[in-house]
């Protein structure tokens, strides 16, 4: 075999590196998690209507089943169905996204090569639960999904996710009244754990749906590319 | 102390340069005698007979057949051979060694081996293959008689294809093989086990589909222009009924 | 050297990909083959005498600086079914990557470019121990270990098995594991005085082999093997 040491990053990349293996930039990567129901999928699909004529997306599941978030997203016909892989996690998809993110890293460089260039890449957490974080190594900046109906006291309670999260997503605000949950006080607690860091309240079944989080996907871009 | 039988039994096929097979070499030894057939075409046919019980412990058979450029040969057995455990010291040992050349087939269709309660054996098959030769390769073990505790078998099978190995198995069972071999992993209490290896070089273009065949047994593409079905079964006749379907679907000319 | 390298290497959380693999158990699992400690154990020790060995001596002769491609070949040789082919090139793929992260070397950076989308694992992770500055004996060990703790951590999650249980079970396997990872050595230095890679093991498991194929194809599954 050919030992060659010029090269030293032929081949795979490794962990969080902009470039690519010929040194072009990679595309940017978006990671969505949160808990079970709170709309991450519906979030992806719905940036992935609003993005995709403007950009080159592709998305990365994780499923804690294999490839039923995938399979959603391809029933919707959200992208071509080549741009939409599923990762298989062993049942721990915040272990995939957080502490052994090969897997993702390999579908994300495939995507990459199969169907690239790619502007965004978003890598969907399978739901699992309120301590559930993306690694840098695998993301550039993450979203955090919550949901109304899962208690309007999530963002008092906290958690990695709602506390670091680039962006913190409460959705499905039209069922706030017939929840019982207080959005005031929603927005109050998340300003008091989050600082200056966004908040974005939506319900996907309004006129603006998913325009505020896809205006923040745009500004990422934006400064990823400059 | 007794010393056990050796034997050798060779064959070698060539083209007979009038559309059929030669059969220059037909050399039977002891216990392994040879008897050609009737003839299929222009395929040779040559049946094993087995002129003793055997191998018992200590005995040493060797089984060598080459397939030259255009010929075609087909091997059945006239039963199953019975491994038994013998006077002499140690295992028995089955050596098989197959050449075929380009553009020859060989159609290899003995019966079951069957491991006796008692006996030990070693089976080591080498098949070397050169690219455009053809092969159906059948192998079937059986684990002790109906009713009685299997004997201790080893067995390794090796196909090389223009001399890179394709397929390389090793299997150890029975009473003192390392352990788990009648476990969830290996052959879970199942009794025959066996293995179907096509070759041909239609497989480079398009290679087989994996599929299951029923619960013990999986038709599969190697890494090669090969094809292998793996199978497991509670008993001979339920092993061979899942061999023979494979077999038909797989090469249907070959069947029979 | 430093043979703490190896407890780095060995390490379940080595952020290689293992987790999502299951080495068969889900399979056995759902056709009842394996429904508590004392089957994971029969499971684990007929996994180990047969994949774990073939791994173990492929894993020690990368080790010792056998040519990694004749390896792949020799372990694509030893593996019939092509579910596990992908699943053992995956996770080489991914251990690739761990490993050029945590001990960069040449021969890594070699192989990874002749394998783009991976060589076998136990390939990967001898010439991974090499680069850690350690020994066949050490990859061996490393290679046959987790032939048994995947699917002992697996079963675990699949049947909420007590985790003692398995740790137990692991345990006891602990003899057996030496003298598995004793005879992969053999084998490999076997390969390096000349006998060449057809003189190392090729141990196979029908159960594993036919189950492979068939959890290959379930539409909703746990693990990806």
């Amino acid at each position: 075999m050919h030992l060659d040491h010029s090269h030293p990053h032929a081949g795979a990349t490794v962990g969080a590196d902009a470039h690519r293996p010929d040194g072009t930039r990679r595309a940017l990567r978006i990671g969505l998690g949160g808990p079970v129901g709170s709309g991450k999928t519906a979030t992806v699909a719905a940036l992935c209507r609003t993005l995709r004529e403007e950009l080159s997306l592709a998305v990365v599941t994780n499923d804690i089943y294999t490839r039923e978030d995938a399979e959603f997203l391809l029933r919707e016909a959200v992208l071509p169905p080549e741009r939409i892989t599923a990762v298989e996690t062993g049942a721990c998809p915040h272990t995939a996204i957080r502490d052994d993110i090969s897997a993702n890293l390999e579908a994300v460089e495939d995507l990459e090569d199969e169907v690239g260039p790619l502007d965004i890449v978003l890598v969907e957490s399978g739901g699992d639960n309120l301590t559930a974080t993306f690694s840098k190594g695998l993301v550039d900046a993450q979203i955090f999904v919550i949901d109304v109906a899962g208690g309007d006291d999530i963002p008092r309670k906290g958690g990695p996710g709602v506390t670091t999260a680039d962006l913190l997503v409460v959705n499905k605000t039209d069922l706030a009244p017939y929840v019982g949950s207080d959005l005031g006080r929603m927005a109050a607690d998340a300003k008091t754990a989050r600082g200056e860091m966004p908040v974005v309240f939506q319900s996907l079944r309004s006129e603006a749906g998913v325009t505020e989080v896809a205006l923040w996907v745009r500004a990422q871009l934006a400064a990823w590319t400059a | 102390m007794t010393t056990g039988v050796r034997a050798t039994a060779r064959i070698v096929a060539r083209p007979d340069g009038r559309g059929g097979t030669a059969l220059p070499v037909l050399d039977g030894d002891g216990p392994l005698a040879l008897r050609r057939i009737r003839a299929h075409g222009d395929e040779a046919r040559v049946m094993l007979v087995g002129a003793m019980s055997g191998p018992l412990g200590g005995d040493h058979f060797t089984v060598e057949a080459e397939v030259a450029e255009g010929a075609r040969l087909h091997l059945a057995s006239a039963a199953a051979t019975i491994a038994l455990p013998g006077q002499a010291k140690g295992e028995a040992r089955y050596e098989v060694r197959i050449g075929v050349a380009d553009g020859g087939e060989l159609r290899w269709l003995p019966e079951q081996l069957i491991c006796a309660q008692g006996s030990e054996l070693y089976v080591a098959t080498r098949v070397d293959l050169a690219p455009g030769a053809r092969l159906v390769f059948r192998e079937e073990q059986v684990l002790g008689r109906s009713g009685e505790e299997p004997g201790r078998l080893g067995s390794r099978l090796t196909v090389r294809i223009g001399g890179r190995v394709v397929l390389d198995q090793e299997l150890a069972c029975g009473p003192g093989a390392p352990g788990g071999w009648d476990g969830p992993a290996v052959l879970a209490g199942h009794r025959a086990l066996g293995q179907l290896v096509v070759v041909q070089s239609e497989f480079v273009d398009a290679p087989v589909e994996a599929r299951l065949l029923g619960e013990g047994a999986a038709l599969v593409p190697l890494a090669g222009p090969a094809a292998l079905v793996t199978a497991v079964a509670p008993d001979a006749l339920r092993l061979r009924r899942v061999l023979d379907e494979a077999l038909a679907a797989l090469a249907p000319a070959c069947h029979g | 050297m430093s043979r703490a390298a190896l407890f780095v290497l060995a390490d379940g959380r080595f952020p290689a990909g293992g987790h999502a693999h299951s080495g068969g158990a889900e399979a056995a699992v759902k056709a009842g083959r394996v429904t508590g400690a004392a089957s994971l154990e029969e499971f684990c020790r007929g996994r180990l005498h047969t994949t774990g060995l073939v791994s173990a001596a492929l894993a020690a002769a990368a080790a010792l600086g056998v040519d990694p491609v004749e390896l792949d070949g020799a372990a694509d040789a030893r593996t019939p079914s092509p579910a596990l082919r992908v699943a053992a090139r995956k996770l080489g793929r991914q251990l690739m990557r761990a490993a050029r992260a945590t001990w960069p070397s040449a021969e890594l950076d070699a192989l990874a470019r002749e394998f783009p989308k991976g060589a076998h694992q136990p390939v990967v992770l001898g010439l991974t121990a090499r680069a850690a500055g350690l020994g066949p004996e050490d990859a061996a060990y490393c290679s046959a270990y987790e032939s048994v703790s995947g699917p002992a951590t697996a079963v675990v999650r699949l049947l909420s098995l007590d985790p003692f249980d398995a740790t137990r079970v692991l345990a006891r396997l602990a003899p057996e594991l030496d003298r598995v990872a004793d005879r992969a050595v053999e084998a490999a230095r076997g390969v390096v005085a000349g006998g060449g890679v057809d003189v190392l093991p090729a141990a196979s498991a029908p159960m594993l082999e036919v189950g492979a194929e068939g959890h290959a194809g379930w539409a909703v599954r746990l693990f990806a093997s």
